[in-house]
């Protein structure tokens, strides 16, 4: 049976503390200020915000460790920052700068086509994105800490997100109905741990907590995914690809908060400019996809 | 345990680990409810702020109205405990950097005292007038209580410093008793009914 140590209870301890929160992807420190101003619960340090990377092209890597640092000192809220799908070195200057959370993330581009950084050995936690349950529950084998829908990073379109939030949460429920005999071949076709296969079917939920990423763009679509099950949210080039970050920031905030208030969330949606403009994700060739980079 | 009409205990639940703190009242057979707004004030027996971002939750507290509830519902001597988060919102001051606060326990604390996530620990430390066992201590990014005012008891030490705190009606440890299977601490704050 799959239990915590205690550095996976620290490390899953900060995912709780930042539950019902909205965490941000700035580039620079003056992003990372309007964000805390706005009431985000942590910042994620990039290059590029995804729209961006999906725009200009070329290889996507770690944010420069002065920029991220000075993002740290601007702000007192926990900063996050990416990595490379398997560039576990990255992982580790990003541990030895004092990231808070590291988001291995198909976002950037991939240093490893086969492989996820072995996860257990940092003291700094991990979020990985995921599109169903088979692949959060490879990464939680791995040691990931927090479990984030991967949607579809920089198009500003829901619509991703909410396929892998039902996918996650059906699967999950589907498992326990399942009979104990049963939980072996449905591990087999989740290619998933048997033992976080078992954890979950006892549990009804993941061992980590569920967040959303990856087309937010509106205080609705926030509501959205929590009332479908996300705990919290990433937002991405939903903001500062925005026509008032600082006021969109703080709307999209007040609505994680009160998602199940249809009152504050229509609040929330009032005079806030133009959203970022969005894609057809259907109209993306399979290789513009970022959601297929891992696995 | 608690008869079927008993009020439940308030868990503000704006932003931070709210989940957490409602685990640890079901197990122990409190009820609760979440407090988002200040109508959601009515009829609680008591009140816990939990850990999260104080920043974030001190918005709310603001720009909603909620600060005034919290402040009122202490003055009429109801219980309140806050955890990490929730301790630095009820200090008298909070500091790294100087914060708002609601000046309802007369303590300075330190903001992310022990540093960044990787600094976070578990620890064991004492409740001597709480328990005759060590009592496992979660520590995230939290912050240090560099000053006790006067009439503040120190109910928790760990490494020496004070992790637990009360005066009259007002609780606040630096841990996080939540994340833990141990019940000693919230059995303690459901007594201060």
């Amino acid at each position: 049976m799959w239990e915590y140590d205690e550095q996976m209870k620290l490390k899953v301890g900060l995912a709780e503390m930042l539950k019902g929160g909205v965490i941000m992807d700035v580039t620079n420190a003056e992003q990372a200020k309007i964000a805390e101003d706005a009431g985000a619960c942590a910042v994620m340090a990039l290059e590029r915000v995804p729209a961006d990377i999906r725009k200009e092209g070329g290889v996507a890597r770690m944010a420069s460790t002065k920029i991220i640092k000075e993002i740290m000192d601007a702000v007192s809220i926990p900063v996050m920052a990416k990595a490379r799908i398997g560039h576990f070195a990255e992982a580790q200057v990003l541990e030895a700068i004092g990231a808070d959370y590291i988001d291995e993330s198909e976002v950037l581009t991939p240093a490893d086509e086969e492989h996820h950084i072995h996860k257990w050995p940092f003291k700094a936690p991990f979020v990985c994105g995921a599109r169903n349950l088979g692949e959060a529950l490879r990464r939680i084998g791995e040691g990931a800490a927090m479990i984030r829908t991967k949607g579809e990073a920089g198009s500003g379109n829901i619509v991703e997100a909410v396929r892998h939030l039902r996918a996650i949460t059906g699967e999950i429920r589907r498992l326990t109905t399942l009979r104990e005999e049963e939980w072996m071949a449905r591990a087999k076709e989740l290619q998933a741990p048997y033992d976080l296969v078992q954890w979950v079917a006892e549990n009804g939920k993941l061992p980590v907590p569920n967040f959303s990423a990856g087309g937010i763009a509106t205080p609705a679509d926030a509501s959205l995914v929590m009332q479908l099950g996300a705990e919290a949210c990433f937002v991405g080039s939903g903001i500062f690809k925005s026509s008032d970050p600082a006021k969109r920031a703080k709307a999209i905030v007040r609505a994680t908060t009160h998602y199940n208030d249809p009152k504050i969330v229509a609040e929330c949606s009032e005079e806030l400019g133009e959203a970022m403009k969005g894609i057809d994700v259907a109209k993306l060739k399979p290789e513009e996809l970022l959601q297929m980079r891992g696995w | 345990m608690a008869p079927p009409n008993a009020h439940p205990f308030g868990i503000l639940a704006v932003q931070g680990d709210f989940e957490m703190h409602a685990r640890m009242l079901s197990r122990i057979g409190a009820p609760w409810k979440l407090v988002k707004r200040a109508a959601d004030f009515d009829g609680i027996a008591g009140l816990i702020m939990p850990g999260g971002e104080s920043t974030t939750m001190l918005k709310f507290f603001a720009e909603e109205g909620l600060g005034q509830p919290v402040k009122d519902f202490v003055g009429r001597g109801q219980p309140v405990f806050g955890t990490c988060a929730g301790a630095i919102l009820l200090a008298t001051e909070a500091t790294n950097p100087p914060q708002e606060s609601l000046g309802l326990l007369d303590i300075t604390i330190e903001r992310n005292a022990y540093g960044r996530q990787v600094d976070s620990s578990v620890r064991r430390g004492e409740c001597p007038e709480l328990s005759d066992h060590p009592i496992q201590m979660v520590f995230i990014r939290a912050p240090i209580i560099r000053r006790v005012g006067e009439g503040v008891r120190v109910l928790g030490r760990a490494d020496g410093l004070p992790v637990l705190v009360q005066k009259g009606n007002v609780i606040a440890s630096t841990f996080h008793p939540e994340l833990t299977d141990d019940e000693t601490i919230h059995r303690y704050f459901l007594l201060q009914r």
